[in-house]
């Protein structure tokens, strides 16, 4: 119907001086954009289906395409933008709840950038990181409380189960199946050759991956898939996923349609079958129930690994990772609004839950308050996209963070966010094989080692430019901290001082 | 160790390219009755026709024979060879003493029994670079050629020829052109493609008399020709071999290690027949890439090493006055036509092997199909279906594919 | 031994390693410029069906029965690399009724060309192996 028209939000601009109608965009385009046309000799594009996800603008050898965003608009409205015009139409016709990826692109502020870190001058010398050792290596796990004698005056150096990581950095949960194999095997690559982490997300684990699994969390969510003692016992810890910050309150649903072959397999459901995650745990329905769940957990793998739970940062979250805290679990993983995934509900995705940069530090203040900090670790994920937001989320209180959108990047997504669809034309967000090929986790796993050595280098140069040599000393070291343009409530909140202060 | 080679082509060539591979130090010493350095003589054609000269006909650079530390005896005719001293004798009456010899002598034109082939007013074989600056030097635009032979050397020779606008008359005893080399409809393709460039035929003809002028054939009918060219096929030069009492008028018979029945001597190339490993057969295939395989297998077994060359067939790629041609091994078995528009295209399928094909037109790739003959692969092992259409690496399997590109 | 490995399992099919291949050896200094209204004739051609794809470019054999075969000596092994004088050639086809992989192309001045790893050009990657976006070809210098 007319009235349903919108028109395309992309253009394709193609420079006809330098096309020469190789036709790479056409091949490589799943949303089949372009097209040649033999009797004009010339590309064309169908610009409805762009999704600007810039392949073919990066494969496209003589630099002849752009895409930009339409100049064509609705009449100009404060209040009614055309975003909102355009989803009414959409919601009008098909009567569906919308649907989105990747993480909340709404403009709400952004702590990290609104706070700054300090550095040493004169009194407190810094440190040349090129010089002196700074220790970035950390530990996740249960710390104890007091120090321990044995009857001889020996230290007691048993702890809880921990986990050892070379950064203060991990992969977040990422489920196979809502990235592709190659996805998954160029970040489990890459956390064995950095020391640290991958997280299987609730799909299970690809038989051919278990190989890494001493740095591979895996992880039980509400719908249980691919959840069996071997897998248990696959990973270096066990992440209960209590909720996801880009969609809180809500369960996950990967249509049938994509279960299939190793997948279904892998999740140890039928080919076909719809894979969907209820809202909650029907298991948990209190601090009392989720220990029962930590502890059924613990006692599968024989206490050897630590338990996480990963909880979406909402309004009550210090209450919540209180009563975590209590529940025995090792690790509380704390995903925040802006935290991404393969599909979400974008009314959930753009307005449910709170910013990580609030959560972490009410969390890890009234974890302090209460006397419990030293029995869990706390992860920070949604969002932390450079090494500076993860200084930034050490000082506040984190003792690692978690990322997944920024290594994403890094194997090619371009942040389109239309992974729902299951044609990412850089091969990660899709089971397509002639797509997922696009992604060889040779270059793929390089890539992700590249930015993360990177990260590690810069996180050095930060800490001992602040006279810092340890992640230790850094972690909830929120005076190396100030904020800029915040009001005193956030300043109170975040537990940091204002710029100048 | 002395190694002396008795001709300078691509046998002899590949015979010292073979030595040196295995023996950096040997003597080597090369006879050739022909003056020249090494030339290609499939090129003698392309001279004729202008297309190249003799610079260009060098098969190997400037510096070879130094390079590779050889003395070139150039216009030197080996009369004999004393097997049982291991010496070569010199037409000069001289002689070199050896102790591995490799006859690469080659072949030489043949000549039909025809009735007053002598009184030709002006005859030429066209098989040297002299053959070739002989014709060039005396042919006109307005010579009448007649060319007796319409195999490959008869037909380049036309080709060659045509450049000058002379008019040109190919005949031949056989009923089709390149009857070696192609089937009934190739041969007509190549036929008619020629014919439309002036060339006449005369096929299916035997000349029953020449004159100084004439050729009148066995039906009364005549041609008048200014010059005659004789390219009736080629026979091996063997008597050096013959003259040790070894039976080798139909071409010397060598082992796998291309040794001859007389300890230390060895023969490659024109003068050698071997098994056509496509029909079973044994005989001389007189072709440029046997005849260096061969020398340089010979080469290298003088010299100590091992190495057998094992898949000869026949094969000849060959464009006439703009069309392409190549076909290779035998015309034998089932039959597959998949010529598409404008091209010719049989492929000859016998127990499960591809045992031949003939390719006009459109030849590119050809060397997938000679492949798939000279490794006798199991047409069952590939996609047929899909090698027929096009030779492609494609109708192999994915591991038959992965051992020839390497990678995953 | 340089020489070029194709890795079949990660080729896309995007014939880009076509273009690269035919702009390194044009001369031209922008690719635009150079490839631009012409049906280009590079030296190394993909091969493509369905979903399978893989490219094809000279394998430089250690016994390279295009060299042995030539017969006008314009084929020979430099550095190990089999190399084309192009002046030389006639165009008689002989090395494409020899080379096993087709990988010895016609061109339009009639001699023939293949790939010599772009060592004509500035020596280091060939331009395919560079233009490849995926590692579906892959550079080798093994011994």
């Amino acid at each position: 119907m007319p009235i349903d028209f919108l028109y395309p939000k992309f253009e394709v601009v193609r420079n006809p001086q330098r096309c020469i109608a190789c036709r790479v965009c056409e091949r490589q385009c799943a949303n089949e954009v372009h097209r040649f046309d033999p009797a004009l000799n010339l590309m064309e594009s169908d610009e409805s289906k762009c999704v600007d996800c810039h392949r073919c603008v990066s494969l496209c050898p003589t630099r002849a395409l752009k895409i930009v965003e339409t100049d064509h608009a609705f009449r100009k409205n404060a209040n009614w933008s055309g975003e909102i015009i355009s989803e009414i139409y959409l919601q009008a016709k098909s009567g569906g709840v919308l649907l989105s990826s990747m993480g909340n692109p709404a403009g709400h502020p952004i702590y990290w950038d609104k706070l700054l870190i300090n550095a040493s001058q004169v009194t407190n010398p810094s440190i040349d990181p090129l010089r002196e050792p700074i220790e970035t290596k950390t530990f996740l796990g249960k710390k104890t409380h007091d120090i321990k004698r044995d009857k001889n005056g020996h230290l007691v150096t048993e702890t809880s189960p921990q986990l050892e990581i070379s950064m203060p950095v991990m992969f977040s949960a990422m489920s196979y199946g809502s990235i592709s194999y190659n996805a998954h095997e160029c970040l489990a690559r890459a956390a064995a050759e950095l020391g640290i982490y991958y997280n299987t997300g609730e799909g299970g684990l690809h038989e051919d991956f278990y190989r890494y699994g001493a740095h591979t969390i895996v992880q039980v969510a509400s719908g249980r898939f691919g959840v069996h003692k071997d897998y248990l016992e696959a990973g270096a810890a066990i992440e209960i996923k209590m909720g996801q910050g880009a969609k809180p309150g809500i369960g996950g649903h990967l249509p049938g349609g994509k279960i299939v072959g190793d997948i279904a397999k892998t999740r140890m459901i039928p080919e076909g079958s719809d894979a969907i995650s209820p809202a909650p745990h029907h298991d948990i329905y209190s601090i009392e129930d989720l220990r029962q769940l930590v502890y059924s957990l613990k006692e599968a793998t024989g206490y050897r690994k630590p338990v996480i739970v990963k909880i979406a940062a909402v309004h009550n979250v210090a209450a919540i990772a209180s009563g975590i805290a209590r529940s025995g679990a090792d690790i509380i993983a704390i995903d925040g609004f802006r935290g991404g995934t393969g599909a979400a509900p974008t009314r959930i995705r753009d307005h449910v839950g709170i910013p990580i940069e609030l959560a972490l530090a009410s969390v890890d203040d009234r974890l302090r308050e209460e006397g419990i900090r030293q029995d869990v670790s706390l992860v920070a994920g949604g969002s932390v996209r450079s090494s500076a937001d993860i200084v930034k989320a050490i000082a506040l209180g984190a003792d690692a963070v978690y990322v997944a959108t920024a290594p994403l990047l890094a194997l090619g997504c371009h942040l389109c966010a239309t992974c729902f669809t299951g044609k990412c034309n850089w091969g990660i967000a899709t089971q397509e094989p002639e797509l997922v090929k696009r992604l060889n986790p040779e270059i793929g796993f390089l890539r992700l080692v590249n930015l993360l050595t990177a990260w590690k280098h810069e996180i050095s140069e930060m800490m001992g430019g602040m006279g810092i040599n340890s992640i230790e000393a850094l972690k909830g070291n929120r005076l190396m901290l100030r904020g800029v343009g915040l009001n005193e409530k956030e300043l109170q909140i975040l537990g940091v001082r204002h710029a100048g202060e | 160790m002395k190694y002396v080679i008795v001709g300078n082509s691509a046998a002899g060539i590949g015979g010292v390219e073979g030595i040196r591979s295995v023996d950096r130090s040997g003597e080597i010493v090369m006879f050739t009755d022909e003056p020249y350095h090494t030339y290609s003589r499939p090129l003698i054609s392309y001279y004729l026709q202008g297309k190249t000269d003799i610079e260009k006909m060098s098969y190997r650079p400037e510096g070879f024979y130094c390079d590779n530390n050889v003395r070139l005896e150039r216009g030197v005719k080996v009369a004999a060879i004393d097997a049982e001293n291991r010496r070569v004798v010199l037409d000069s009456g001289a002689s070199e003493s050896y102790d591995k010899l490799l006859l690469a002598t080659g072949s030489r034109a043949a000549t039909p029994p025809i009735d007053g082939l002598e009184n030709a007013a002006l005859l030429f074989h066209f098989l040297t670079l002299d053959d070739a600056k002989a014709l060039k030097s005396i042919v006109a635009p307005n010579s009448r050629v007649l060319i007796v032979g319409a195999g490959l050397i008869g037909l380049k020779c036309a080709e060659g020829l045509s450049a000058t606008g002379c008019s040109i008359t190919v005949t031949d005893i056989a009923g089709r052109v390149l009857s070696a080399a192609l089937d009934e409809g190739g041969a007509s393709m190549v036929q008619r493609h020629m014919e439309q460039q002036g060339i006449r035929f005369r096929l299916n003809d035997r000349i029953a008399k020449i004159t100084k002028n004439r050729a009148t054939f066995a039906g009364g009918q005549h041609v008048d020709f200014d010059i005659l060219v004789v390219a009736a096929g080629v026979l091996p030069n063997t008597e050096l071999m013959c003259a040790l009492g070894c039976d080798a008028q139909r071409g010397i018979r060598v082992d796998s290690l291309s040794q001859t029945e007389v300890p230390g001597i060895y023969a490659a190339g024109d003068c050698v027949r071997c098994c056509d490993i496509s029909s079973g057969q044994e005989k001389i295939m007189a072709i440029l890439p046997n005849a260096y395989l061969q020398g340089e297998a010979a080469g290298v077994n003088m010299a100590g090493g091992n190495k057998s060359f094992e898949t000869p067939i026949p094969m000849n790629a060959v464009t006439l006055m703009g069309l392409r041609v190549i076909s290779a091994g035998t015309f034998a078995g089932e039959e597959h036509n998949a010529g598409d528009e404008g091209a010719y295209k049989k492929l000859f399928v016998e127990d499960n092997l591809l045992k031949g094909y003939i390719l006009i037109g459109h030849v590119e790739r050809a060397g997938i199909y000679t492949s798939l003959i000279t490794g006798k692969i199991p047409l069952d092992t590939i996609d047929f279906d899909l090698m027929k259409a096009q030779p492609q690496l494609m109708a192999f399997s994915r591991s038959g594919r992965q051992k020839m590109l390497g990678g995953q | 031994m340089k020489r070029i490995t194709v890795n079949e399992k990660w080729c896309l099919g995007c014939h880009l390693c076509e273009y690269y291949c035919a702009f390194a050896n044009s001369g031209g200094e922008d690719m635009a410029k150079a490839l631009k209204g012409i049906t280009i004739q590079p030296r190394l051609r993909i091969e493509q069906a369905g979903c399978i794809s893989f490219a094809v470019a000279c394998r430089h054999c250690d016994t390279p029965l295009c060299v042995k075969s030539c017969i006008t000596g314009s084929l020979s092994v430099r550095d190990g690399v089999v190399c084309v004088d192009r002046e030389k050639c006639v165009g008689c086809y002989t090395c494409v009724m020899v080379c096993p992989y087709g990988a010895v192309m016609p061109s339009e001045s009639g001699a023939i060309q293949k790939c010599e790893l772009c060592t004509q050009r500035s020596p280091g990657i060939p331009a395919c192996v560079s233009g490849c976006p995926n590692g579906a070809i892959v550079l080798e210098n093994g011994g």
